[in-house]
């Protein structure tokens, strides 16, 4: 035994290894002291700091008209912001904008850490926007287009369904053609659209548009339980009474800029900007 | 890309064939203009002769213009271009896939003209093999083309319009080539059709890489 061991030992110390071994010393030596020097990396699940969406005087152009003229904002991990202002404030445009569709004119934008104007495809692939259109196909089943989506995503199939029962949408429907569902029906698919994606950053707008009451429970909690696996929430809503409950922040969009930004109190109330 | 292409194209033929627009209006349309020439022409009927091969083209050129349309407005109804987008599908396999979609449509509606020219105008088909690769050919070239205009002026208010403006220019070589490879093939006028159907393979592939390369450029909102 004890000749083994110094057999190994006079290997492993030959003079070929030596840079080697000093060379992996100095590296454990430095991953070792940054490790306790910054603690344990944490996913971005469990740290509410990290931004997720950071404009810094962002203008888009929406032909030659600029919807956003200079936006600044930061939002964090699990932050569920309410998306508040007039019609053509550019509440929609600014959702759009995060999700990677428009260009930039100007600024400087970065999506879950990737700069807006080099990786919009990359942004693309991990965000999950609701806007007003469905993007369903009429002719198709719901769960042809449900299907559809999910393999264009790269998301297992497997997902559908849950994702239809999440939103209410009963078992009968899933073989029945768009076309024949009403307006509230199609917009719960739509949303099961996106649940199936199962974003890192949930773009809504006007989720609860169309929607019965159940439907609009079923949203808020969505929006909730998206929160709480660490996902953020950025969410375009005239239904102030029942989306400042769910929010954490209020920002207020108007002429393309961002005008107010108010965080919640725990007690419920906002605290001034 | 290529899944992804055929993702594409399996949905838009299934939307096909559940509206059944290409069986309920573009093939009796198809037939009805092959009709319509024949009434206008049958006085004379050399010239029937004559002018079979450009008739069979420009009427599937009417018929691209609307099978793109209908393929055009399959993504743009609903928002649907824009999902794409966010899903993350190479635009390359958005072009293939609708290009292939639309190509089948039109083989299709080639396949009756064909019977229809054999039953309306008494053609003869002296070489099948020349006749078959020509339709193939020249229906991948007025898909690609198509495809590639459909994305150009879907953003546009009065696309309906500006297609067929945009599209049949653009198409002029593949008319010229395919009908006189198609005079060849019918054995109506003494040609080379396989010199023909070289210089439509090429024109093919070139509107295939134009498509593929600038697809993505065009699905883009801005």
């Amino acid at each position: 035994m004890g000749s083994r061991l110094s057999t190994a030992i006079r290997y492993l110390t030959r003079a070929s290894w030596k840079p080697i071994g000093c060379a992996s010393l100095v590296a454990s030596a430095w991953f070792l002291i940054r490790h306790v020097r910054q603690g344990p990396r944490a996913s971005t699940d469990s740290v509410p700091d990290v931004s997720v969406v950071r404009l810094n005087a962002v203008v888009a152009l929406l032909g030659r008209f600029p919807a956003l003229a200079g936006v600044d904002l930061d939002v964090s991990a699990g932050e569920v912001v309410l998306v508040q202002g007039p019609n053509g404030a550019g509440k929609s445009t600014l959702l759009r904008l995060c999700a990677g569709l428009l260009r930039l004119e100007s600024g400087r934008a970065e999506i879950l850490g990737l700069d807006l104007a080099e990786s919009r495809h990359a942004v693309r692939r991990r965000v999950g926007l609701l806007g007003h259109d469905t993007a369903l196909y009429d002719e198709l089943t719901v769960i042809e287009n449900l299907n559809f989506w999910a393999s264009a995503s790269r998301v297992d199939r497997s997902m559908v369904p849950p994702a239809l029962d999440r939103l209410g949408v009963p078992t009968r429907l899933h073989d029945v053609a768009v076309s024949k569902l009403s307006a509230g029906q199609r917009r719960r698919v739509a949303i099961a659209g996106v649940v199936v994606r199962r974003p890192e950053l949930w773009l809504l707008d006007e989720p609860h548009a169309g929607l019965d009451q159940m439907g609009r429970d079923l949203v808020d909690e969505l929006v909730v339980d998206a929160a709480a696996a660490g996902a953020t929430v950025l969410m375009a809503s005239h239904e102030l009474d029942r989306t400042v409950d769910l929010a954490n922040r209020i920002v207020v969009v108007a002429g393309g800029m961002v005008v107010a930004d108010t965080p919640k109190s725990k007690e419920g109330g906002n605290d001034a900007c | 890309m290529l899944a992804d292409a055929i993702l594409v194209a399996a949905k838009d033929l299934r939307i096909e064939m559940r509206s059944r627009v290409t069986v309920s209006q573009v093939v009796p349309f198809a037939g009805l203009v092959l009709v319509l020439f024949g009434f206008a022409l049958d006085a004379n009927r050399p010239t029937l002769d004559l002018a079979t091969s450009g008739l069979f083209w420009v009427t599937v050129l009417f018929v691209a213009i609307m099978a793109v349309q209908r393929s055009t407005a399959i993504e743009t109804t609903d928002g649907a271009r824009r999902a794409l987008l966010l899903a993350g599908v190479e635009p390359g396999a958005v072009f293939m896939g609708k290009a292939t979609a639309v190509s089948v449509q039109l083989l299709a509606v080639e396949l009756v003209l064909t019977g229809g020219i054999v039953v309306l105008y008494d053609a003869s088909i002296d070489e099948p093999l020349l006749l078959a690769t020509t339709c193939i050919v020249a229906t991948i070239a007025i898909a690609a083309a198509g495809t590639l205009m459909g994305a150009l002026v879907a953003g546009v208010r009065a696309r309906e319009t500006v297609l067929p403006i945009l599209m049949l220019p653009v198409l002029a070589p593949v008319l010229l080539g395919a009908t006189r490879a198609f005079d060849d093939a019918l054995g109506s006028v003494a040609v080379n059709g396989w010199s023909w159907l070289a210089m439509l393979a090429g024109f093919t592939i070139i509107n295939i890489a134009l498509g593929v390369l600038a697809y993505g450029v065009l699905l883009e909102e801005t």
